[in-house]
């Protein structure tokens, strides 16, 4: 085989270094430091939720029903008695779990439209975009009601419309990418030496779009994390009684004039983890632009 | 010259046919059967049968997309089964309310974050830049719906400065003529002062929620505008003349970026429309976006397709209009 599915020590230690310093210079930036503080406690939020939270975040307690904010129940109680402490908690992996398929789906998706399109132009690309341009030619929000309207409601059909909305901007960015290296030196060299299109895709072409994808998709997190609450708000995205923050938010509404924690507390954690992701972004837009590090 | 208005054109129609395409798709995946929508639950066998080729339910896709677009020529966007009213008379009923909230929105997320953006800009990498920064990531981070219930329970349950759910006042619903169908223009039209401000009252709150997203957007934009103009050679001899920075910065840069900001705010206008889906559900406000979510959760197909398609065509002409206004005021565009 080649050298490079063989990588020797020293280019693990390398790769390593590179990381290193990479990582050591996104978080010299006190504001991504913030951010990427606020996404691993959200992580390990998520990991050990069972033993964080201090209540059931399902038992209900009709007793307790709308108790505000005390040492037994900290962000105080919703409706059914039910803590929002941790449903807030437990809701972190509702989160994460839409951030993450979604990710998933949308950026090989985005990826792999963008490239092929910028690569091969013509009229392959002329379909592909003309695809995204549809897809681009309604509000992002109001496309996924549309779809989560044709699915119906649900937190696995949310996750499904939003995919089917994000992907188009990703599609966009890649094949910019593409289309300024399609007819670089390498390329035309790798092709010369009788590489197929696929080689050169996989190979050549799509480990050099993955940075500035890797980055829109880190930004994209938090309109997704925005976007699912939303639907979950209208009672179209997650349904009770799961504890997502969209649907909380929903819940705690009529009472929110007396009882204001079962509110605001959900919608503080999505302002900070969607604000998390953005510094994150941001960040990262910062640390691989060279014309803005001067 | 010529070519590229006909491509563009063709472009614009295959995306239009495209929006109708996905719309009418939408429509008929919907988990709703639309027969039984109309004949209800208790109706025979052979009613249901008459109905539903009445529809032409029982013809093949295409041909059924064909009757669509044919209806769509006309005008007709079918029936809403909740208000019993044709879709198009219920839009042109909802949708002046959300332009009022809409434009009196992008007014003031322009008029704060054009400025927020300006003054960041010519204090790059200083404590201004970072406080917009932050601003602007808040707004863009800040879920809408959720600012407009704490807004909502500030200015309207604690402080009693808003006007809280709906267009005006209790008092003087139905009380003022329908003329233009904007609040604001009604009430001066009758001359009737005391609604005005009740109308204003209640339009404030929501505008400014709606805003932070525009004024979010607009900041980082008009700041990285900015900075590409304040870097350039021109602003250097301008300032090595003697101009002061005040004069450099309004007179000489902010000149040179008014057609990029004119486009910008055509977009954000469109994105404004997004917002208005969540922030009219929470002030009651019966508008494009209280109609649409109204609808979704009944299941009434006629009014969810015929919204989404009034809003893509919406968000298309901003997106076009955008593309026009540069072509004609930058010169550079021209040629």
């Amino acid at each position: 085989m080649t050298t490079a599915s063989l990588p020797a020590a020293g280019a693990w230690q390398a790769w390593w270094n590179d990381t290193s310093t990479s990582a050591r210079k996104l978080l010299a930036n006190p504001l991504t430091a913030i951010g990427v503080a606020v996404i691993a406690v959200l992580v390990a939020v998520a990991l050990f939720a069972p033993w964080i939270a201090t209540h059931d975040p399902l038992r209900q307690d009709l007793a307790a029903a709308l108790q505000p904010p005390s040492a037994a129940h900290w962000f105080g109680t919703d409706e059914f008695g039910r803590d929002v402490f941790s449903r807030l908690v437990h809701g972190t992996r509702i989160t994460l779990f839409i951030v993450t398929l979604v990710t998933v789906v949308v950026g090989p998706l985005g990826m792999a439209v963008g490239v092929v399109s910028g690569y091969f132009g013509g009229r392959v690309d002329l379909v592909c975009m003309r695809v995204a341009d549809v897809f681009l030619s309604f509000p992002s929000l109001v496309l996924a009601l549309a779809f989560v309207a044709a699915l119906g409601p649900g937190l696995d059909h949310a996750v499904l419309a939003i995919a089917l909305t994000a992907w188009p901007p990703i599609a966009r960015l890649a094949r910019a990418e593409a289309m300024t290296l399609r007819n670089a030196d390498f390329i035309v060299a790798a092709q010369l030496q009788g590489a197929s299109h696929l080689r050169v895709l996989w190979r050549h072409l799509a480990p050099l779009c993955l940075p500035s994808v890797l980055v829109r998709l880190t930004m994209n997190m938090a309109s997704v994390v925005l976007t699912a609450a939303g639907l979950g708000f209208l009672g179209l995205g997650a349904q009770p009684p799961l504890p997502e923050w969209g649907s909380m938010i929903s819940e705690g509404r009529r009472y929110m004039l007396d009882s204001w924690w079962t509110v605001a507390a959900p919608g503080a954690a999505i302002l900070a983890v969607s604000m998390a992701f953005n510094l994150l972004g941001d960040g990262l837009n910062d640390a691989l632009d060279p014309r803005q590090s001067s | 010259m010529k070519a590229k208005w006909i491509r563009g054109t063709t472009g614009a129609a295959t995306a239009l046919l495209g929006l109708l395409l996905l719309t009418f798709m939408i429509g008929r995946v919907m988990p709703l059967d639309p027969v039984l929508a109309i004949v209800g639950p208790d109706a025979d066998r052979a009613t249901y049968e008459q109905v539903y080729q009445q529809l032409g339910l029982d013809r093949p896709l295409w041909a059924q997309f064909g009757r669509y677009l044919g209806d769509l020529a006309q005008g007709d966007l079918g029936r809403s089964l909740l208000t019993g009213l044709p879709v198009t008379q219920d839009l042109a009923r909802v949708l002046p309310a959300t332009l009022e909230l809409a434009t009196l929105a992008i007014l003031l997320g322009a008029l704060l974050g054009v400025p927020l953006g300006v003054w960041a800009a010519s204090h790059h990498k200083r404590w201004p830049d970072h406080v917009a920064r932050v601003l602007g990531l808040l707004g863009h981070s800040t879920p809408i719906f959720w600012f407009g219930m704490m807004g909502l329970l500030v200015f309207y349950a604690w402080l009693g400065w808003a006007g809280g759910i709906g267009r005006i006042g209790l008092g003087f619903e139905g009380a003022i003529p329908r003329v233009t169908g904007l609040m604001l223009v009604d009430t001066l039209l009758a001359g009737d002062t005391a609604a005005f401000r009740s109308a204003l009252r209640h339009l404030l709150l929501p505008a400014c929620v709606l805003g932070l997203h525009s004024m979010a957007y607009l900041s980082r934009m008009t700041r990285s505008f900015m900075l590409a103009q304040l870097s350039q050679e021109y602003i250097t001899t301008a300032r090595v003349k003697g101009l002061s920075r005040r004069q450099v910065v309004w007179g000489h840069a902010f000149l040179n970026i008014r057609v990029q900001l004119l486009t910008i705010l055509a977009l954000a206008y469109g994105g404004l429309l997004e917002g208005a889906v969540l922030v009219e559900t929470v002030f009651g406000w019966p508008g494009f976006g209280s109609y649409l979510t109204g609808s979704l959760l009944l299941g009434d197909m006629n009014a969810v397709m015929g919204s989404v398609l009034v809003i893509g065509l919406l968000f298309v002409a901003l997106n076009l209009t955008a593309d026009a206004l540069y072509r004609v005021f930058d010169p550079r565009a021209r040629s």
